[in-house]
């Protein structure tokens, strides 16, 4: 939950509520740019950000982006941020259907 | 634990072990006489042992782990008090994962889950607001914890739900900041702390003059820093230059994604919608001022608190904590994890009597599933 996931910004989604989709490591998740927003949106195509909970908190450089991945997967804390965005898919299923694996 | 070896950059890595070393010596440190540095940052704490980086620094350096991890530090009250929300009718309750199994005084939100509640875990709050979208016949509420890292998360989420008029959403809001609980330490005379290593990512958002305090009153040493291994080890030789030198400042360690002055979008957000709460309840810290967040009058019709009449809005008693648990101790670093006597005993993560021992962030957890020998020793 505390440490961020980096993400590569591939598309606008909604800009006027500042959110875009994010690739995080192959997996498609839609974020708020509105922490990074200081800049126009269009500049941050393509640009890496750390992604907290939903959320893009700092735009990184590749480098950086690339070294913390191999920092969290060796935390097993990429693995966890990948399974909690599945779990949030989850969520908008019925809850009697979703297995509820949580205990 | 791993070697150095297999570290990323091992020649750099056994290259500031080396100065960690002679510092240490010029310092005078020993075994018996370490120097105390403190990491706050629970994520911190889970990396020292995933690289076992205690056991490879000099042998006068002693981590203690402090109480950054958010889901460790939350009063058994509040967990009854989220078990509560999720148990009136109608209600669809929202958590990160993390806090699905911290134990309340009666159960977790996992066990409230199995008996029926309906409880969803969440990637992010912005999908509690959707879900909320979604189901406008239901009331859904996203449990709001964690320090700076997360609270702009839940502030730009609650500026949306304002903007966008939606009114069967709140959030019941746990969030605390990290300086107030680091004063606090800093004040008991039984501590003995001879320097931190400061979160990065919280510092991230609030920059690193909220630390300034811990240099300027108390003539501490602190280090912001990263969270791969030789960051740490680099933070902790900044640490101890800055002990042998005589000084006493904040340091960056991590400028390439923590700037000066922090994220002014997301604190601007956060004043937006947070006001400090006179104060707040930490597990085994007890109760410590200006160290939580509430939401603002502005903002009321979207507090789970008031809209439920729970919590700080109605006065509310601590919740005691089962016998013979330490966690209070190990919070705090003045002990370690295997001298409480639950560790192992009462207390494994099958059957965790405290948070510290279910988060990943936890020094419990941390202590027993990398702990190895020293864990299984101390349990005997
Ligand atoms: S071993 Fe269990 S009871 Fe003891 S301090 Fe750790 S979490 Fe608390």
């Amino acid at each position: 939950m505390c440490l961020g996931i980096p993400g590569q910004i591939v598309e606008i989604t909604d800009a006027p509520r500042q959110m875009a989709v994010a690739e995080v490591s192959g997996v498609r998740r839609e974020v708020s740019l509105a922490p990074v927003a200081e800049r126009p949106l269009t500049e941050l195509l393509g640009e890496w950000v750390l992604i907290h909970v939903g959320f893009a908190m700092a735009v990184i450089d590749a480098d950086e982006a690339a070294q913390t991945l191999i920092a969290l997967h060796d935390l097993g804390e990429a693995q966890e941020a990948l399974e909690a965005m599945a779990e949030g898919e989850r969520a908008f299923a019925d809850p009697a259907s979703d297995g509820g694996d949580s205990a | 634990m791993r070697y150095v070896e297999e570290f990323r950059d091992p020649k750099a890595a056994k290259g500031v072990l080396g100065a960690i070393a002679r510092v240490a010596g010029d310092i005078g440190a020993t075994a018996q006489d370490s120097v105390r540095i403190m990491e706050i940052c629970g994520g911190h704490t889970h990396a020292i042992f995933r690289y076992g980086l205690d056991r490879l620094v000099h042998e006068g350096i002693d981590f203690i782990h402090g109480p950054g991890c958010p889901v460790c530090v939350l009063p058994m009250s509040r967990v009854d008090e989220c078990v509560e929300i999720a148990q009136r009718p109608g209600v669809i309750f929202t958590t990160f994962g993390d806090a699905m199994r911290v134990p309340g005084s009666q159960k977790s939100l996992g066990q409230a889950k199995a008996d029926g509640a309906d409880i969803r875990m969440v990637y992010s709050p912005l999908d509690a607001l959707d879900l909320a979208r979604r189901n406008p016949a239901r009331e859904v509420v996203f449990f709001g914890l964690g320090f700076e890292t997360t609270t702009p998360s839940t502030a730009l989420t609650l500026q949306q739900a304002h903007r966008d008029g939606v009114g069967n959403f709140s959030v019941f809001c746990n969030h605390i900041t990290v300086p107030p609980p680091i004063k606090a330490l800093l004040d008991d005379p039984h501590m003995r702390l001879d320097g931190f290593v400061g979160p990065g990512h919280v510092s991230m958002v609030i920059g690193i003059h909220p630390y300034d305090f811990i240099a300027r009153d108390y003539g501490k040493p602190i280090v912001v820093a990263g969270f791969e291994p030789l960051d740490l080890l680099q933070s902790v030789l900044m640490v101890l230059n800055q002990i042998r030198d005589g000084r006493a400042q904040v340091e960056n360690q991590y400028a390439r994604v923590v700037p000066e002055h922090g994220n002014p979008l997301s604190l601007a957000a956060m004043a937006d919608v947070y006001e400090v709460r006179p104060s707040f309840e930490w597990r085994g810290l007890g109760e410590i001022d200006a160290s939580g967040l509430r939401i603002r009058d502005a903002y009321r019709a979207w507090d789970a608190e008031e809209k439920f009449g729970i919590g700080y809005a109605v006065g509310r008693a601590p919740v005691r904590e089962p016998d013979g648990c330490e966690c209070g101790a190990v919070m705090t670093g003045r002990i370690k994890p295997t001298a409480c006597p639950q560790f192992g005993r009462g207390c494994t993560p099958d059957t965790a009597l405290g948070a510290l021992m279910v988060s990943s962030e936890g020094a419990c957890a941390a202590y027993w599933t990398y702990g190895g020998a020293r864990a299984t020793e101390a349990a005997q």
